[in-house]
């Protein structure tokens, strides 16, 4: 995954509630083997009405999309976030998202901002034509005025996103740790790798 | 060491945690991995370009369900039947190829073993009370119902288990929902599930990880209970539980997967300490009365948007919170629907009984109970029940389940995720409606267009009988 440290552009003044993943990318396009591709599909049944910001060549490209609470409840298709990157997003900024959706995203570069619904409010008035900057290192996002909103977010997470780290390989260098994990596992719970075997191979 | 407490979810991942990060992120141990063609492809294909081999692969299970067509799957001859679309093909070849080529245990999509992930896992006895439990599938919460710690996981954590049977994982907040009294006659898990997550919230359970409790817990099955556990993802929560109990231990007993003789005693052992300690403390309680449990459906287009079944579609003002209040009107020009229709009034076209949620014995037992004897009404143009497995399967033929439904007019089809989720070619068209017995209404969910109403697998039979949602409990 790319390093990021901010953000700074157009971003989508969105904002609907309760975005699922079934909406950001329908399960016809899961049926793919690779990550790419998939921005063509993104919100397709909302750009069906021809009326979403998705459709308004204004907002075409931006950086940023500015949701509703709840962005990226249901399916766990990590599809949603290789869309949205295909997109060309690399930040969403909402009052929540699902715990699934905002591990995706951050797994694949994309940064998650979570702010209150009142400077959710102040971000889309300010985007309808103004860029948005998203800066992870102080933590803060601001608008070309006075707006100055700090928000939180996962020492871990700000770690490996500004460093560009690969969570796989951070933990393969743990091995020893999960080895020894595994020894005392084999003694207390013996039981939980007893059998692995179904129906048809015992009867084979 | 002083003695503090513990919730059920805590004793579980105190057991599982391998290593704390200064930062409070925690290194935790998976023991046991599904996996599915949808999910996997992307991830089985980093490894390999990394060289990276998969670290303990008996403890993954690799099983299709997603994409598969629920049509016959081999000809009169025994021979394979392809698969039509493509794509679908090619990514069930790259889970069948995946599989083996990293030592990961595969039943094939012609096996009778071969079914739902969600379905597969408890039958077989591969999930188990006190593991933790993932997949890259929202719905694995429903592994909770045994008293597991289960959720879904998307591709890159399904590509850090392979590599590493672990996950970085910050620990959850713990939320008990408790439901006192007893569900009323003809009220089952599904109407409670729907009755729950319209009293939290699609997103009242983010950050959360639910423990159920209660004498109507108790009182379940493990069908029952998986159905409960399955939809705590609808209402936001990674994962949902239940404490095993004598119905669990007896359901796991002689599984093919489970611990045996000695290992089984000390399995039994330990699953026994798995209860929420008198005192523990949870960050949020709930509490929900069973008798005012009506049978549930869905009017809009997220999982919260229930009522019962004997009132009216909700007219938009109705809500407090104006941004609910503009969804509610957009959810209602979905459906096609207006604000004070009758529920009971509403026709359908399509019905759908199967999905994690509903594909288990129990469930089909209940809808036969309904079409035993009856015909689906004259205006409805599809009617299906998929089996969750091909030993769900297997048993209800046995029982002469499948000639009630065929009798009834309903399709009997092979296990798999079928109408759920728009994937495969069982999908409800545009612009029509269905009785659903799965976990999500979304827009489109069904299909593009498709208008999903979710119910119980009787509701949902006494919908096709009546062509109308209709109370079960009042059916002719």
């Amino acid at each position: 995954m790319q390093a990021v440290k901010s953000i700074e552009g157009k971003a989508y003044p969105f904002g609907a509630k309760n975005i699922d993943t079934d909406v950001i990318i329908s399960a016809e396009w899961l049926k793919t083997i690779s990550r790419e591709g998939l921005g063509e599909g993104a919100f397709e049944s909302l750009r069906a009405g021809g009326d979403s910001v998705f459709d308004d060549p204004q907002y075409a490209g931006a950086p940023i999309l500015i949701a509703g609470d709840n962005f990226g409840c249901g399916s766990s298709r990590e599809h949603a976030a290789w869309a949205l990157l295909d997109m060309g997003i690399t930040a969403v900024i909402a009052p929540s998202f699902s715990d699934i959706f905002s591990g995706n995203a951050f797994k694949n570069g994309i940064i998650t901002v979570v702010l209150p619904q009142e400077h959710i409010d102040r971000l889309i008035e300010v985007a309808q034509d103004n860029p948005i900057h998203v800066d992870l290192e102080n933590q803060v996002v601001t608008t070309p005025f006075q707006d100055r909103f700090t928000f939180d977010i996962d020492p871990f997470r700000k770690h490996c996103l500004m460093h560009g780290l690969d969570e796989v390989g951070l933990t393969l260098e743990r091995d020893e740790h999960i080895a020894s994990h595994e020894t005392q596992r084999a003694e207390k719970l013996s039981w939980m790798t007893a059998g692995t075997q179904t129906q048809s191979e015992r009867h084979a | 060491m002083t003695y503090r407490p513990r919730t059920l979810y805590e004793k579980i991942w105190d057991d599982h945690v391998v290593e704390t990060r200064d930062d409070g992120t925690a290194l935790v141990y998976i023991d046991r991995h599904l996996v599915h063609e949808v999910t996997s492809p992307q991830a089985f294909e980093s490894l390999r370009n990394q060289g990276r081999p998969v670290r303990r692969p008996e403890l993954t299970l690799a099983v299709p369900d997603h994409n598969l067509p629920t049509t016959a799957r081999l000809d009169e001859r025994g021979a394979r039947i392809p698969i039509a679309d493509p794509q679908s093909a090619a990514q069930l070849a790259a889970l069948e190829k995946n599989a083996p080529e990293f030592g990961i245990q595969y039943i094939d999509a012609s096996d009778v073993n071969q079914g739902i992930v969600h379905v597969v896992g408890p039958e077989q006895g591969f999930s188990l009370p006190g593991a933790t439990i993932v997949c890259g599938d929202s719905h694995t919460a429903s592994h909770g119902g045994l008293g597991a710690l289960a959720f879904g996981i998307g591709t890159s954590e399904v590509e850090h288990v392979l590599a590493t049977q672990t996950l970085l994982l910050r620990r959850s907040k713990s939320m008990e929902i408790n439901v006192t009294g007893a569900l009323g006659a003809g009220i089952t898990a599904k109407d409670l599930i729907l009755h729950i997550i319209g009293q939290i919230g699609a997103a009242g359970g983010t950050g959360y990880v639910i423990e159920y409790r209660g004498p109507v817990f108790e009182a379940m099955s493990v069908e029952e209970r998986l159905t409960v556990c399955n939809m705590s993802i609808e209402a936001g929560a990674r994962a949902g539980l239940i404490a095993p109990d004598e119905t669990v231990f007896r359901y796991l007993k002689n599984r093919p997967m489970a611990p045996a003789g000695a290992a089984w005693d000390a399995a039994l052992a330990y699953w026994k300490t798995l209860t929420s300690d008198a005192g523990a403390q949870f960050d949020k309680s709930v509490t929900i009365d069973a008798s005012t449990v009506e049978p549930t459906v869905t009017w809009g287009t997220s999982p919260e948007d229930v009522v019962a079944i004997g009132g009216n579609v909700p007219a938009p003002a109705s809500f407090a919170d104006p941004s609910k209040q503009e969804a509610a009107q957009k959810s209602l020009d979905y459906m096609g629907l207006e604000a004070g229709q009758r529920i009971d009034e509403i026709a359908i076209e399509n019905v759908f009984i199967g999905s994690c949620t509903n594909s288990r014995i129990e469930d089909l037992r209940a809808a036969a109970d309904i079409l035993k004897g009856r015909k689906i009404a004259g205006n409805v143009r599809w009617a299906i029940i998929v089996p969750g497995s091909g030993l769900v399967k297997a048993m209800a033929e046995d029982e002469g389940l499948h000639t009630i439904f065929t009798d009834a007019g309903f399709e009997w089809r092979e296990p798999g995720c079928s109408a759920c989720l728009g994937m495969n070619p069982d999908k409800v068209p545009a612009g029509e409606r269905c009785a659903s017995t799965s976990n999500r209404n979304f827009v489109g969910r069904q299909g593009p267009g498709a208008r999903t109403h979710l119910v119980s697998p009787a509701m949902a039979a006494a919908a096709a009988v009546a062509g109308h949602l209709t109370d079960v409990r009042e059916l002719d």
